[in-house]
């Protein structure tokens, strides 16, 4: 992303609420990201503040940015002054925590834990400044994936010969990788592929994809605004 | 292929071997780029001024109180104040352009233009010089395309971000935008255009970026209002045609290698200036939150 050429309304924009597009708008992005991740908005939500965000989230309204992303608010929606009042009404819970000395990590990192239902995630971010964002940790997995372009997670067995015929169902659909990522934990055992493409995947691709034995599950995530 | 917007060197051949307006090669890179027509890219100029008017309006209007009480409504009362210093004008200008930026540390919506942290400045500079003027919208945009070429510029020689660049490269480059701006807006040519925004530059260099508790408040607010009257004297200076002697790349270059050199206190860490004086670490005690964990072996094995 740091080599891809700004837009004008990059110079002109974006248009935003909030003190800084790295605590206010960066951060609702990551909420946006994070509740895509999960399918849904959460009825119970855990965030943790890490570092530069851990003492300053307050002054810079990065809380209500927060919440305000989970209900899936974009950022310069209006209502973000009063998230906390909309997660009220739309029933979602949240606590909030700080954690001063992450040093391993990002000066401006999140970690969200999210529930619906039966269905539990972890999330790590980055806001990079600027309202650009880094998803760096899915459930534990590496990602490393920016949001700005389509985005394919597949959690699957970790087997000879998968990422190659992957990759060629997104050969099939013209679609270009722009980058990929595998991570697993420990030989055989899950495996996540991070892919991020140029353009859209079919929809029976998709259902394909979901369709194989080896596949676990299969997230797909549109280019956020 | 567009033009890159490398330099304003090139630009200014380009213009003239084609004979073209400066915005003109804006909307190609744009369209270039994320290939948008020119009708979209006129409509998102417009709703982005748009937002910019409401900012202005909303921050004379309507109550704004940081929630660190650091910003209270200093707006209006520079705007209602019975004594205009030099002019109602120039009462205007400065009470529009902290307008725009109080409403960014209240929460409320803005254009990050090029920056949220300098967000005061585009909106107060041509509300002020539309209404003086009476310019009609669509000059005002292609002032904005032409801004956002000024800022491609900075961006790729120096920066646009006060943790890279200090308070320069924030206010600066938001001051050096309105002031190209404006003086494309008023009908001046490319060299009045780059002329304005050398001297703005030359203005602003060197300026530390020191947030009081590391909001964006104090000094961010008023340095909007202080770099809306540079952009205008610059304006005023450039149209008359006189020379800022050093080039305006040049002065791109200095503002980079300025950058470079200033120590990290001076970037957006709140760790020198005004964000170190006593009052600064008082109100900073006050306003942070300090029910912090620490728990780094918990967090190391977690990402290992």
């Amino acid at each position: 992303m740091a080599t891809e050429k700004s837009s004008i309304f990059d110079m002109i924009g974006p248009i935003m609420i909030g003190p800084s597009s790295s605590h206010t708008a960066g951060v609702v992005r990551l909420a946006l990201a994070a509740i895509d991740i999960l399918g849904a908005i959460p009825e119970e939500a855990e965030i943790i503040f890490y570092n530069s965000f851990a003492r300053t989230y307050e002054g810079h309204g990065s809380d209500r940015a927060v919440i305000a992303g989970l209900l899936g608010f974009a950022t310069d929606d209006a209502r973000i002054k009063t998230s906390f009042d909309e997660a009220k009404k739309q029933g979602l819970k949240y606590t909030f925590r700080s954690v001063g000395n992450a040093s391993t990590f990002h000066p401006n990192s999140i970690r969200f834990k999210l529930k619906k239902e039966e269905r539990n995630i972890e999330v790590l971010g980055i806001s990079r400044g600027g309202g650009l964002i880094e998803i760096e940790e899915v459930n534990g997995y590496n990602a490393g994936f920016t949001t700005g372009l389509f985005t394919l997670l597949i959690f699957a067995e970790d087997k000879t010969g998968s990422i190659a015929f992957i990759s060629n169902i997104l050969a099939n659909d013209e679609c270009n990788i722009a980058t990929m990522n595998v991570s697993r934990k420990g030989k055989r055992g899950v495996a996540c592929l991070v892919i991020e493409i140029d353009s859209e995947l079919r929809p029976l691709s998709l259902e394909y994809l979901r369709s194989l034995s080896w596949v676990k599950e299969v997230i797909y995530m549109l280019p956020l605004e | 292929m567009s033009l890159l917007f490398d330099s304003f060197k090139d630009w200014q051949t380009h213009c003239q071997t084609n004979n073209e307006p400066l915005y003109k090669s804006v909307l190609e890179y744009e369209t270039e780029l994320r290939g948008k027509s020119e009708t979209q890219i006129f409509e998102n100029l417009s709703k982005a001024f748009g937002v910019m008017k409401d900012a202005v309006e909303t921050g004379l209007k309507e109550e704004m109180i940081s929630r660190s009480g650091m910003i209270n409504n200093g707006a209006k009362k520079v705007y209602r104040y019975p004594t205009p210093v030099l002019s109602l004008e120039f009462q205007h200008l400065i009470a529009r352009s902290l307008a725009a930026k109080e409403v960014n540390s209240c929460m409320g919506r803005i254009v990050a233009a090029p920056t949220a942290g300098a967000s005061g400045i585009l909106p107060g500079t041509l509300y002020t010089l539309q209404e003086i003027h009476n310019i009609e919208e669509h000059k005002i945009l292609e002032g904005l395309l032409v801004a956002a070429g000024i800022a491609l510029i900075i961006e790729q020689n120096a920066s646009l971000a006060g943790a890279v660049g200090g308070c320069q490269a924030e206010t600066g480059s938001a001051a050096a935008m309105a002031s190209g701006a404006m003086v494309y807006c008023l009908g001046g040519d490319i060299n009045q255009v780059f002329g304005a925004v050398a001297i703005t530059i030359q203005c602003m260099l060197g300026l530390v970026c020191d947030p009081v508790a590391g909001l964006v408040e104090v000094p961010c607010v008023v340095r909007n209002a202080s770099a809306a009257a540079i952009a205008f004297s610059s304006a005023q200076i450039s149209l008359a045609n006189v020379n800022a002697v050093i080039p305006v790349d040049e002065c791109v270059a200095a503002m980079g290698e300025i950058g470079q050199s200033m120590e990290s206190r001076y970037k957006e860490t709140a760790l020198g200036g005004l964000a170190a004086t006593q009052t600064g670490q008082h109100i900073s005690k006050k306003v942070l939150i300090h029910d912090i964990e620490m728990l780094p072996d918990e967090e190391d094995s977690i990402t290992n």
